[in-house]
C-alpha cells in the first residue's frame, strides 16, 4: 500500500504530523476548552490564558484577530477550532463564512435549506 | 453465540444533537432527516439487537493530539457523555458490555492481530451520540440497547487505510459470531459523507459522489475498499474522509440493503444506509 494523500488539493488544508506539531500550542489550548473552568478562565483574561499555553506573538495575534483561516494555516485542527469559537461567540458557519471570504448572510445564502443550523 | 444482525452506515452531524435536545426535529428544515429514521427504528424494533458497535471518531473530545489512537476500544461498564467544548448534552450514561467488549480486544488483538488502544474510561461525544440519537432514542435514564465504542483516528494523518478499516469491520464478524454469550449485535458506522470545514473550500459538498459511495457500499464494499484518502478528500472534501468508518460497518454487516436516505440541506452530505443479516 502507498501513500494515501498524494498531492495538495486547492483550498484545503490536510492535518499531518507536520500541521500537528506546527499547532502544538494551538491545539492545547483549545483542548482545554472541554471545561467549563477553562471556558470562563478564557473569557475571563483570554490573554493570560494564552500565555498560559506559551503561544507565540504572531499565535496570539491570529486569535485576537479571530483570524480563522490564518489559524487553520497555523496548524490548529478544525474540531480544536470548533472549541475556540464557541468559547469566543463564533459558531462553525460564521467561521466558514469568513474563511470563504464572504459574510455570514452571503454564505446562508449559497445553502439549500440554511435553517439546518 | 453472537451474531450481526445488521449494520448501519450514517453521519453525525454535530448540530443534529442541540436539535433533539431543544425538541426541534419537526421543524421544516430538520423533518427530512429524522422522518428517515422511523423506518430503521421500526426495522430494528423488530430485529432487536441488544447491542451496538459504534465506530466513530472523538473530535478531539476525549483524546487530544498529546496521544490520539488509530483504533481505540472501549472496554468500560460504562461511558460518560464528553464536554467537547460547548457543554455536556443533558443525555444518560451509556451502558457498555464488557463482556462482549473483552472478548473483541482479546479475539482482536490475538486472533486478527489488530493492536487496538483499550479503554478502561471513555467520555463520547457527537461522533458517536448523534447516531445513538437518530437510532436508538434514550428514554428517561436509559437507552435502549448496550453500547460499545471503537473510535479511529480519521483526522490526524496517517489515518488507517480504508481497507485496514475494512478488514477491521471483517475481524469483527468473526470476534462476534465466536462469543460464547448470546448477542444480537449491530455495527453502526458513521461519519461523512461530503463536507469540508476549512479553508476557501468550506461547504463544499459532491452528492454524486455520495450516492456512487453507497452504491459501491452496497454492491461492491471490496472494491470500494481499495479508494486512498485522497480520492475521498479530493472529491468529497477534506473531512469526508470519516466514511472510512463506513468500510469497517460493511466489513462486518453482510445481507441485504434495507434502508437508503440522503439529504443534503447545508454543508454535510447526510446520509443514512443500512443492511439487514438476518
Amino acid at each position: 500500500m502507498g501513500r494515501q494523500v498524494t498531492g495538495a488539493i486547492a483550498d484545503t488544508s490536510v492535518f499531518d504530523l507536520r500541521l500537528s506539531r506546527r499547532g502544538r500550542r494551538l491545539n492545547k489550548l483549545c483542548e482545554a476548552l472541554c471545561s467549563p473552568q477553562e471556558r470562563d478562565a478564557f473569557k475571563r483574561d483570554e490573554e493570560a490564558f494564552m500565555s498560559r499555553f506559551g503561544l507565540t506573538e504572531a499565535e496570539k495575534a491570529l486569535i485576537r484577530k479571530r483570524d480563522f483561516q490564518g489559524l487553520i494555516d497555523a496548524g490548529m485542527n478544525i474540531y480544536s477550532m470548533l472549541k475556540l469559537g464557541s468559547a469566543t461567540g463564533n459558531g462553525l458557519y460564521q467561521m466558514g463564512a469568513q474563511m470563504r471570504g464572504e459574510t455570514y448572510a452571503q454564505f446562508l445564502s449559497t445553502r439549500k435549506i440554511s435553517d439546518a443550523r | 453465540m453472537g451474531r450481526i444482525v445488521g449494520g448501519i452506515g450514517l453521519s453525525h452531524v454535530p448540530s443534529v444533537g442541540p436539535v433533539v435536545d431543544r425538541n426541534r426535529t419537526q421543524e421544516p428544515a430538520w423533518k427530512p432527516l429524522f422522518d428517515a429514521y422511523i423506518p430503521v427504528r421500526e426495522w430494528l424494533a423488530k430485529i432487536k439487537p441488544d447491542v451496538a458497535i459504534v465506530v466513530y471518531n472523538d473530535h478531539v473530545a476525549d483524546f487530544s493530539f498529546d496521544k490520539y489512537p488509530t483504533f481505540a476500544l472501549g472496554v468500560a461498564e460504562s461511558y460518560a457523555i464528553g464536554d467537547e467544548g460547548f457543554g455536556t448534552r443533558p443525555l444518560p450514561t451509556v451502558a457498555g458490555d464488557v463482556e462482549l467488549s473483552t472478548h473483541l480486544a482479546e479475539s482482536l488483538v490475538y486472533e486478527h492481530e489488530f493492536d487496538l488502544t483499550i479503554c478502561q474510561e471513555l467520555a463520547v461525544e457527537h461522533g458517536f451520540l448523534v447516531p445513538m440519537n437518530l437510532c436508538f432514542p434514550h428514554a428517561g435514564n436509559s437507552w435502549p440497547v448496550r453500547a460499545i465504542p471503537l473510535q479511529v483516528n480519521v483526522i490526524q494523518h496517517p489515518l488507517p487505510t480504508a481497507r485496514r478499516c475494512y478488514r477491521l469491520g471483517q475481524a469483527i464478524r468473526s470476534a462476534v459470531e465466536a462469543f460464547s454469550g448470546d448477542a444480537r449485535v449491530v455495527v453502526m458506522g458513521t461519519g461523512g459523507m461530503s463536507h469540508q470545514l476549512q479553508g476557501k473550500r468550506f461547504g463544499f459538498m459532491n452528492e454524486s459522489f455520495d450516492q456512487w459511495f453507497m452504491d459501491q457500499l452496497e454492491s461492491d464494499p471490496e472494491s470500494l475498499a481499495g479508494i486512498t484518502h485522497q480520492k475521498i478528500m479530493q472529491d468529497a472534501g477534506a473531512e469526508a474522509v470519516e466514511l472510512i468508518m463506513w468500510l469497517t460497518m460493511r466489513g462486518a454487516a453482510h445481507g441485504k440493503r434495507v434502508h437508503r436516505h440522503y439529504y443534503a440541506p447545508m454543508t454535510t452530505g447526510m446520509g443514512l444506509i443500512t443492511f439487514s443479516d438476518s
